[in-house]
């Protein structure tokens, strides 16, 4: 332990900590804007300035490390004079529409003005300009409320390694973009939407649906339904101040039915489904030797950037639709008909942790018969706002659960929002697939945590599975890399673009934080962990639902319903 | 700093060829966007995609790289390349007003080239030459000591029959 | 036997040296003479290029100016046919081993020469630059071995002890650069030569590369082997062919003798030097954006801890180092350290080129002992302001300097004592002004370079720097004939936030790009007050520079109605019927001067 002096208080800081870091732990405030936990500093924006006795000029306390007998001040009049004209100088370069923006309230600058109390901005001049770009069908860019903070550069370069996006140009044009300055419909992005929670700004957000959804309830044309899929009911809770992680499922239940969807459907079950789908299909590529490793298909970013740069493995990957796809599959088809409801007036909308889901729910391969599986796509962010728009006030919703036919739910449906959850919940079925038996310990240590590749040798029965489980695109590009090259000794690889998966996802409150990330997954797995029923071959519903209607998992209708293919795409060169 | 040599840009060497003379790692990038832009005179979106894949770097990556730099072009040039000094020597000696002249003489902005792809127009912030002040180059060869009339001549005088050699 | 040297640097082939050179060779072929020319870099004396100097029979090498082709054939037939050496243009003769022409003036003592030490430049302008065999003959790579000799720790102690501080700006100790990446232990170690010369107005590194490239390699070597590395990289800036040319060219001949790439010696050290070109970013000069370019990135800095020395390049220990200062090296370890500290004042030791140009009779490079007075070298050496103008300010250290005004132009020059003046060293820009420069336009300038130049990565610069552009462009710029009342409340707004914006981006700025960018704005603002005072009350321009200030009326009665004006006037803000009298529509005037320059009568009157 370091001891050093921050704003006349005596701390002991760790060694190798920076002044940021040691600041933060001993409750000294230091805003930041171009910091991301966890990754080398960047020394941008300059938020962070401390003074430092001794030294000429001010020290970004994020680079620095500490030393023994540093005394440093983190609100002297210099600082604060400099942090204020840091913030003045950010909004001179900025639209002043902060009323109308979608980050209205969650604006990390917005923040920082008030904190600063901005009560003018002395400098006007010339700003940046560069169109909106709305072609994805996920992310939207408004590179003029860019601040030039290089999170999201630095998040899909070095996290997800797909770098769409970078600075161009130099000084104050310097704008972050896509190559050439395309469409990013045009470029390898992959919608995975870590850009979108890096964002300190309105500068990159989500596509907007919430108004066509209310429009759609309100006009009452259609027979409205909703699912939700795992990671909302422990992430919802974030939006209204609960701790992270609280599993507020029953109020995720509740608060959907207020806003008028005719059923409420629990994705957690279609889970449970994709397991039954995707087990079967693990286990007859086993049996006779059919195309190893299988990689998982949940994912939709995964997917997209497997047809990009790895179209040689799209025959490893999973036929399987992935969760959402699948229940709505089968509530145009089955729901549809037993209720005796025309399907083209059925209208799916899914809430997901993901702005990936809304690129899936468009591609053209995800429908029947004319029909798209899931019709619209709402982040848990926009269903927060939905939350707000109808006045539903949250705290004191009742806990109610969700509408059959899809609403029971086992423990490895829950978990399917963790990284390792899926190969988990796989991994229990599996066995019972290959051995007839039920697993006594259904817990996979192996395949928990947040680090970004997890490895295991599983052993069911004799038969020694070798299983890897990646979050982190860029470390999905790795393991990828081996299957290519012929390198791989793995039999199943679970892939999830997101750190942490699901639970991490691109559609989340906005905010890089790992512990909250982390807390979430705890919360899954503890839901898991206190249900009846773990096991998804053991879902009575999903059961009926196979009697009634897909025969077995792998039928010729499940194949048709329930399982899609996959074609390599190009980016626009 | 344009080769605008008209056998290399008639002949098009292949960019295979032209890369090749660099291993393909990161810290060559700059090196050889230089060597493509001197091959083909500028970068053309099909050299930056080229060189991508022989780096196995994202378009981003290089398109953020190119436009970082002064030296790198992403339009095609003229054939007649002027850079006009900016640097402080020759601003004291007049190279403001210098570069106004060009500019009403060629009709064009920096950065620019004409309609007719005769010239283009560069600033730059130093090009040495301090001591005959101020200064333009012409496809790379230097003019010094100028004034309004002297290069309004100039301009003249290429118009008709280019730059001499 | 008679010999030719010609100076034939960027700035003399750019005067025409090529041209004297094929001149002479015709001469010599019509005399059937063999004349060996021996191309050389530049002496400093730019002013009065081209520079050619004529070997006698007596083995006296005689130096003379402004040789045009006709010029050359002149001095050839004087001096090697009729052995009359005291013409006009003549600089004189260098002294050397054999017996002085009589009646001949000795080139060290014209003014030019005669306050100059050439310590790092004895070589540039007098020998073959291309010739191994000349450097070696003027003692190089002595230097080298002897440092071989004293071994890494000695010799980076033996640059300590000189004093050298780096020529680049910054200043830093030399030696202790050094010390600090030899105490890092690591498999791999760069040497860096910084020949980004961004600063515009400077170009002492170009010509030092040009004129004696081998004493930047040995010094390379020198350094490289004080810091362990086995790799040097030499970073150019692209601007530069020449320099370029004959760095491949050093590289090449040195490799060939084995001096290059394989073991030196007895003692075990190999060393390799390659070559990456800049691509036109003056922030590459900063030390960690250089690295980021050489590593094939977007030139942006990073924040130092850690420094360079401790992890730099991918990582590995790095030593960044200016060429003048790694040309210094070669003759501190061959001559030893006493001989450098002997010149200087007590902080700043040895000598510093400038690159002096401007408004100043002479413009070139000059090489003075560090505490010499400005004066000196602007008057003494310079020969004063040309025209009969009155001096104003010296502009010094480029874009992060400052201007130094006549109350302070018996200033030494030293490290130290420029700083207490708002002003830098920086990498050898001196340039001169006089009482038509406008010193508010010198800060817009600069300026207008920061904001260009500026990478874009930290907000104070990349924002602060626009912002302070801004506020100085509405000082020099229109007046508007709308609102005015609203516009000055604003200017005077800006004006007043002026100082606080500049006090932050020198505060808290990544790189020393922004900490230095405000210094022109607070130099000129500092001894200038009046002219800004000037332009932001009285909205004039008391230069007479600032176009957006002056008004350009026709004088009615002067005016014939010629319509020459209105003709070419490239806005067609010109009215008026033929003989009549002419009227400039003030709205429309760019003020370019065109109408002025045209008409016959001096009917256009600018205030």
């Amino acid at each position: 332990m370091i001891k050093i002096k921050i704003n006349d208080r005596d701390i002991e800081a760790k060694e190798g900590t920076t002044i940021l870091e040691a600041a933060r732990a001993a409750g000294e405030r230091i805003p930041t804007l171009c910091h991301i936990k966890d990754m080398f500093p960047s020394g941008a924006c300059r938020m962070c300035v401390v003074e430092v006795k001794g030294r000429p000029a001010l020290i970004p306390s994020c680079a620095y490390p500490v030393e023994p007998g540093l005394e440093i001040k983190t609100n002297s009049q210099r600082v604060i004079t400099a942090r204020r004209m840091i913030v003045q100088l950010l909004l001179a370069s900025h639209p002043f529409d902060c009323l109308t923006c979608t980050k209205n309230g969650f604006c990390e600058l917005q923040s920082l003005a008030s904190e600063y109390g901005i009560d003018r901005v002395p400098f006007k001049g010339a700003t940046r300009h560069h169109y909106t770009d709305f072609s994805s069908p996920s992310i939207c860019r408004e590179p003029d409320k860019c601040i030039l903070c290089g999170r999201c550069v630095r998040i899909c370069e070095e996290v997800q390694g797909v770098s769409a996006i970078d600075f161009t140009r130099r000084g104050f044009n310097t704008m972050v973009l896509p190559a050439f300055e395309m469409d990013l419909s045009e470029t390898a992005c992959v919608n995975c939407g870590q850009c979108v929670l890096a964002c300190p700004t309105g500068a990159l957000h989500e596509v907007r649906v919430i108004e066509k959804v209310m429009q759609v309830l309100q006009e009452g044309k259609k027979h409205v339904v909703v699912q939700a899929a795992p990671a909302i009911r422990v992430s919802l809770g974030d939006f209204f101040d609960l701790p992270a992680g609280s599993n507020v499922t029953g109020k995720v239940a509740s608060a959907l039915r207020r806003m008028g969807f005719k059923k409420v459907f629990d994705t957690d079950f279609s889970a449970d489904l994709t397991i039954m789908e995707e087990g079967t299909e693990l286990v007859h590529r086993i049996q006779e030797k059919g195309k190893l490793p299988l990689f998982t298909s949940c994912c939709p970013a995964w997917i997209k950037f497997a047809e990009i740069n790895f179209p040689e493995l799209l025959p490893n990957i999973s036929t399987c639709k992935s969760p959402q796809e699948m229940l709505g599959a089968t509530i145009k088809t089955y729901y549809a008909q037993k209720e005796g409801i025309d399907p083209k007036d059925v209208y799916v909308v899914s809430v997901m942790p993901c702005t990936a889901k809304k690129y899936e729910a468009l591609r053209p391969e995800l429908s029947s018969n004319g029909m798209v599986d899931v019709d619209a796509v709402v982040t848990t962010r926009q269903f927060a706002r939905l939350i707000q728009l109808y006045g539903i006030d949250f705290k004191t919703l009742p806990e109610e659960s969700f509408d059959a036919p899809f609403s029971t739910s086992t423990g490895s449906g829950d978990i399917f929002a963790a990284s390792g959850g899926v190969m988990e919940s796989a991994l229990r079925s599996a066995y019972h697939l290959i051995t007839g038996k039920d697993l006594a310990k259904l817990e996979f240590e192996d395949a928990r945590g947040f680090q970004g590749v997890k490895e295991a040798t599983v052993n069911i029965d004799g038969l020694e599975l070798k299983i890897a489980i990646v979050n982190r695109l860029a470390n999905a590009r790795a393991i990828a890399e081996l299957v290519r090259d012929g390198k791989s000794p793995y039999h199943f690889i679970e892939v999830m673009a997101c750190p942490g998966g699901c639970a991490g996802g691109g559609g989340q409150i906005f905010g890089y934080e790992p512990e909250r990330i982390q807390k979430r997954i705890q919360a899954l797995y503890q839901i898991d962990k206190t249900r009846d029923v773990r096991l998804s071959y053991k879902n009575k519903p999903v059961m009926d639902l196979y009697k009634d209607f897909f025969e077995k998992p792998g039928s010729h209708k499940a194949h048709e319903l329930l399982h899609t293919g996959y074609n390599p795409r190009t980016t626009k060169e | 700093m344009g080769n605008t040599d008209q056998a290399v840009l008639e002949k098009k060497k292949p960019l295979e060829e032209v890369v090749k003379k660099y291993p393909a790692s990161r810290e060559n990038l700059i090196s050889i966007l230089q060597e493509v832009q001197d091959a083909y005179g500028y970068l053309s979106r099909e050299s930056i995609n080229g060189i991508g894949r022989y780096l196995n770097l994202p378009a981003s990556k290089i398109y953020g790289v190119a436009t970082f730099y002064n030296q790198f072009k992403l339009n095609a040039p003229g054939k007649i390349q002027i850079q006009v000094c900016r640097g402080t020597a020759c601003h004291v000696k007049g190279s403001f007003e210098l570069l106004e002249t060009v500019k009403r003489a060629l009709g064009i902005d920096v950065g620019e080239t004409t309609k007719d792809g005769a010239f283009s127009l560069e600033t730059v912030a130093c090009l040495g030459g301090c001591s005959i002040a101020p200064v333009i180059t012409a496809n790379g060869k230097f003019f010094g000591r100028l004034d309004k009339k002297k290069v309004e001549d100039l301009i003249a005088k290429w118009k008709q029959g280019g730059v001499e050699e | 036997m008679s010999g030719i040297f010609i100076g034939m640097g960027t700035c003399g082939l750019a005067t025409g040296a090529g041209k004297v050179k094929t001149a002479v060779e015709k001469w010599a072929q019509a005399h059937s003479m063999k004349l060996p020319i021996t191309p050389t870099g530049c002496i400093g004396y730019c002013q009065v290029e081209p520079i050619m100097d004529v070997v006698t029979d007596g083995g006296v090498r005689v130096s003379y100016s402004n040789v045009t082709p006709e010029v050359a054939d002149f001095i050839l037939d004087e001096t090697l046919v009729c052995k009359n050496y005291k013409l006009d243009g003549i600089l004189g003769q260098f002294r050397g081993p054999k017996s002085p022409l009589p009646g001949v003036p000795f080139l060290d003592e014209h003014p030019y020469f005669k306050k100059q030490v050439k310590y790092v430049l004895r070589n540039c302008g007098v020998i073959n630059p291309e010739s191994l065999s000349d450097y070696k003959a003027a003692g190089g790579f002595q230097g080298l071995e002897k440092a071989l000799g004293m071994g890494q720790q000695k010799t980076a102690d033996e640059v300590l002890k000189s004093g050298l501080r780096g020529r680049g700006g910054a200043g830093f100790p030399t030696g202790k650069k050094w010390a600090m990446a030899l105490a890092n232990p690591s498999d791999k170690k760069y040497l860096i030569c910084n020949a980004d010369e961004g600063d515009p107005g400077a170009f002492m590194d170009r010509s030092i590369l040009e004129g004696d490239v081998f004493s930047v390699l040995e010094g390379m070597m020198i350094a490289g082997f004080a810091i362990g590395a086995d790799e040097g990289i030499v970073y150019c800036r692209a601007e530069y062919p020449l320099a370029i040319e004959r760095l491949i060219m050093g590289i090449d001949m040195l490799r060939k003798e084995g001096i290059l790439g394989k073991k030196v010696g007895k003692s075990g050290f190999q060393f390799d030097i390659r070559i990456k070109k800049g691509a036109g970013a003056f922030v590459c000069g900063e030390e960690t954006a250089l690295m980021a370019s050489v590593e094939g990135r977007r030139g942006m800095p990073r924040p130092r801890p850690p420094f360079p020395a401790k992890s730099g390049l991918f990582g590995k220990p790095t030593i960044i180092n200016n060429v003048e200062t790694l040309a210094n090296v070669s003759h501190i370890m061959r001559e030893g350290a006493e001989k450098f500290a002997s010149i200087g004042t007590a902080t700043s030791k040895g000598t510093k080129v400038f690159a002096l140009t401007g408004k100043v009779k002479n413009t070139g490079l000059v090489e003075v002992p560090m505490g010499m007075t400005l004066r000196e070298v602007i008057f003494d050496i310079g020969g004063g302001i040309p025209n009969g103008k009155a001096y104003k300010a010296v502009q010094i250290g480029g874009p992060s300097g400052g201007c130094i005004p006549t109350e302070h132009l018996d200033i030494q020059i030293d490290y130290e004592t420029l700083k207490t003046v708002g002003a830098i060293m920086g990498s050898g820009g001196l340039v001169v002004m006089d009482e038509d420069t406008c010193m508010v336009d010198v800060a817009h300038f600069f300026l207008d370079f920061i904001t260009k130049e500026s990478c874009g990565k930290c907000i104070p610069c990349r924002e602060g720097t626009k912002r302070l552009y801004e506020i100085v462009e509405s000082i020099v710029s229109p007046y508007s004939k709308m609102a005015s009342e609203e516009e000055n409340l604003l200017r005077f707004n800006k004006i007043m936030n002026m100082e606080e914006l500049a006090q932050v981006i020198k505060d808290t700025s990544l790189c020393a790009l922004g900490q230095t960018a405000p210094n022109p704005v607070l130099s000129t603002l500092r001894f200038f007050k009046k002219e800004y005072e000037a332009h932001i009350y009285d909205r004039k321009c008391p230069a007479h520079q600032c176009k957006g200030l002056l008004k350009y009326e026709i004088d009615t009665n002067v005016c014939t109605g010629c319509t020459a004006c209105a003709r070419k006037c490239p806005t067609q803000a010109i009215v008026g019927e033929r003989k009549k009298a002419h009227y400039i529509v003030d709205e429309k005037c760019v003020r370019c001067g065109t109408c002025a320059d045209v008409c016959r009568f001096g009917a256009v009157k600018v205030s």
